[in-house]
């Protein structure tokens, strides 16, 4: 008797617990960022500013640390465990697109007009995710160092070709005051090298995949434009322009700051560091190697699971994110560019004539995301592998076409990636 | 034979059954799953149905050929020497992706060597394994006598009545307990090429006449230092196994030897050895066991780089089931290094079995 009592009165309270979540469904959120207050603040703003504007949708988070994000994502998404909003990095979008983790993101084209392209991330004719931000890389330089080596200035409309480039190295070089020239951050393993140096290949005119078909990357990663990257790749280590894989991660932090090289190749995230150390620094856009400037896009973008049973309820909340106010938050705390021209309006460092306003400029104008493919995760640490590879000596043309089997190869047992 | 095992012992199986049922669960079943991925196309990631494709995943590692290449002639037929005077022969390209040889198709260079004017070549299908393997192998040779070795010669060290004896154990095992990546990552700052400590000492007991290495930058000698780093690292282990056997050698026959005037070298030779033979033949074992399994130093230290000079087999595995998404590709590793240390262990139980 007084079990059934128990019963009734435990069920009457959850009815009403029930009854008073009811109002708002709850959305989960899984984001990348653990550990950095500063984001998780801005984060954790939004999606309360989110839950207290509308009344059916209560968006909770959790965050994962970066490292460890995208093995977080497979390990649940093979067990069934997905939550509702998935943060998705821009080039591993397509893979788990064609995984079926993700489903298109019911998105007006309204709440994404103005955005910068890069920011959007489309796969098969839809959207599946929007970014907040984007990230660029520079060609960073000092105004002093430009002017005792008797350098011009390059800009958007005319940046400098690769006899320029190798010249103002040369230049560089024979002063004597620098342990390198130039230092590309070869110390970063992992993605730093297709974003970072695939553009390098994009501008000699050879890409990582053939984009045309993306069946194969015979022709574009081993045909002619491509050998003659891989031979200046080479020289660029051979000939003791740069550091090579052994650099001392150390240095690619600080060396520039303390002037142990005369340019370095780093992303807008290390901007403010280097503005602090260093008074008269400029960032130079990308050189043209013939096929013109090209540096890469695409960062972390909001997608929904396959496993939401509320797609439009995270539309909403990606729409709600995408406020102007939001991106410029998130560029003042963590550096990032934002996505839009009136968010970088509301930037302290992004304004017209702010410190970083290059940035949006150079990503405006340079910017060429990775291979849009599902087999960009494994073509990415194949191309990876074999500029480490080139840079140590090995055989340009041999590593490039063992580079081009292992995708070639890949491509094929997935059954061309749904292309 | 079969008495003992099977009448009237229900306790002792009960008490093997916890044991025994964590080995099949994690051991032996996960072995037989690996071998059945390793017949499919079996990725991480994939909206693709698994396919049974046989040993297509074998072949791909396994394939080796030996293509001759015929040198560079003039019209006149006279061979093409570079400046250096070396004979200069065609790409090995223009034969593994020509269309005339299908089946070379896909194939890289391994090494080569020269008999007379044309020169050999052998091309494998996968050249990564293949440095791997060897690798591995190497590894092992090295790691088995100096580990082993270094480890008894410790065990005879801290073997002895001393004071403070327990402390000199203490820091001989410890390595053992640290985590092998936080000494890894240790090791990579020890074996730094500009400001690392190795480095500094070298060049300080030389007066400066050593010129820096960049010890784990360098094709040569990356692996030999991540060899050493390794060899030291679990040395404390084997230590306590040799010292284990050390003190159960009954000191009758030491009081013994030396009542017959035996020198320290003879009672090493025909006292301490002989009762040591069953831990050798464990550690012996055990090391080898251990040493083809390298897998984190490698992965913290130098990613398998430079140019696949510490490619092992277990970071292959990791790397293409992973890194690669290619679980069939990784399990077929794991299958190939099972089944070679399953043969050499049993080659080496062959060879140390007691005879009577």
């Amino acid at each position: 008797m007084t079990l059934t009592k128990t019963t009734l009165g435990a069920l009457a309270a959850s009815t009403l617990l029930a009854g008073g979540a009811a109002a708002q469904t709850d959305l989960s959120l899984w984001y990348h960022g653990a550990g950095n207050e500063v984001e998780s603040n801005i984060l954790n703003g939004i999606i309360a500013d989110f839950n207290a504007a509308q009344s059916d949708w209560s968006v909770s988070v959790e965050s994962f640390p970066q490292q460890s994000y995208n093995d977080s994502v497979v390990a649940s998404a093979l067990a069934g465990n997905l939550p509702c909003i998935l943060d998705v990095d821009g080039p591993v979008m397509p893979n788990w697109a064609w995984a079926g983790y993700l489903q298109p993101l019911p998105i007006s084209e309204d709440a994404i007009e103005g955005h910068l392209e890069s920011t959007i991330g489309r796969w098969d004719g839809e959207i599946y995710g929007v970014g907040l931000w984007d990230a660029a890389v520079a060609l960073y330089t000092r105004d002093s160092t430009l002017e005792a080596l008797g350098l011009r200035r390059p800009t958007l409309e005319e940046p400098w070709t690769k006899d320029e480039f190798m010249a103002a190295l040369d230049a560089a070089k024979a002063t004597g005051d620098y342990d390198y020239p130039l230092d590309l951050g070869t110390a970063w393993t992992g993605e730093w090298y297709p974003y970072a140096y695939s553009p390098f290949l994009q501008s000699f005119g050879g890409d990582i995949v053939d984009r045309s078909t993306y069946d194969t990357a015979e022709g574009a990663l081993n045909g002619d434009a491509a050998i003659a990257f891989g031979e200046w790749w080479q020289s660029l280590f051979a000939e003791g322009y740069a550091p090579g894989t052994s650099q001392d991660p150390a240095d690619r932090d600080t060396g520039f700051i303390e002037g142990k090289y005369a340019f370095s190749w780093n992303g807008n995230w290390a901007a403010a560091t280097t503005l602090e150390g260093v008074d008269d620094v400029i960032f130079l856009p990308a050189p043209d190697f013939g096929n013109g400037p090209i540096i890469g896009a695409g960062s972390w973008q909001f997608g929904v699971s396959s496993a939401c049973e509320h797609p439009e309820g995270a539309a909403a909340f990606v729409e709600h994110a995408l406020q102007d106010k939001y991106l410029a938050a998130f560029s003042d705390g963590i550096g990032l560019i934002p996505g839009t021209k009136d968010a970088a309006q509301m930037t302290e460092k992004y304004a017209e004539g702010g410190p970083l306003a290059v940035f949006f400029d150079l990503s405006a104008e340079q910017s060429l995301v990775r291979p849009v493919s599902p087999g960009y995760v494994v073509a990415a640490k194949v191309f990876e592998k074999a500029l480490s590879d080139i840079a140590n000596g090995a055989d340009v043309a041999d590593t490039l076409d063992a580079a081009v089997d292992e995708i070639d190869d890949d491509i094929e047992t997935n059954q061309g990636y749904g292309h | 034979m079969s008495s003992k095992l099977t009448r009237s012992n229900r306790a002792g199986w009960l008490f093997a059954l916890p044991g025994f049922s964590l080995l099949f669960l994690f051991i032996i079943v996960p072995f037989f799953f690996a071998f059945w991925l390793s017949l499919t196309n079996q990725r991480l990631v994939s909206p693709n149905p698994t396919e049974f494709i046989g040993l297509k995943n074998y072949r791909d590692l396994l394939s080796v050929s030996i293509i001759t290449l015929e040198p560079e002639r003039t019209e006149a037929g006279e061979v093409v020497r570079d400046k250096d005077g070396e004979i200069e022969y065609p790409r090995v390209r223009t034969i593994t992706r020509s269309d005339e040889f299908p089946q070379y198709r896909g194939m890289q260079e391994w090494f080569r060597w020269q008999s007379g004017d044309t020169a050999k070549v052998v091309i494998a299908a996968d050249v990564v394994f293949m440095k791997a393997l060897v690798n591995t192998l190497t590894f092992a040779l090295f790691i088995v006598p100096i580990q082993g070795g270094g480890a008894l010669l410790l065990a005879l060290l801290i073997n002895q009545k001393l004071r403070g004896i327990n402390a000199y154990r203490t820091i001989y095992f410890m390595p053992v307990v640290i985590s092998i990546v936080v000494i890894s990552l240790l090791w990579r700052f020890i074996y730094s090429g500009n400001e690392g400590l190795l480095n500094n000492i070298l060049s300080a007991l030389t007066f400066g006449a050593f010129t820096p290495v960049d010890w784990l930058g360098n094709t040569e000698t990356a692996l030999g230092s991540i060899i050493a780093m390794s060899a030291w690292q679990a040395m404390g282990f084997h230590m306590v196994i040799w010292l284990a056997g050390l003190q159960s050698i009954s000191p009758t026959l030491y009081e013994a030897a030396s009542i017959e005037g035996a020198s320290k070298w003879q009672t090493f030779r025909y006292v301490t050895w002989p009762g040591l033979r069953n831990t050798a033949v464990l550690v012996l074992i055990v090391i080898t066991m251990q040493s083809f399994a390298v897998f984190a130093q490698v992965d913290v230290m130098t990613n398998g780089g430079p140019l696949d000079s510490t490619q092992t087999l277990v970071f292959q595995t990791v790397e293409r089931g992973y890194g690669k998404q290619d679980i069939s590709g990784g399990a077929t590793i794991s299958v190939i290094l099972f089944l070679m240390v399953l043969m050499i262990s049993a080659v080496q139980a062959f060879l140390t079995r007691e005879r009577k």
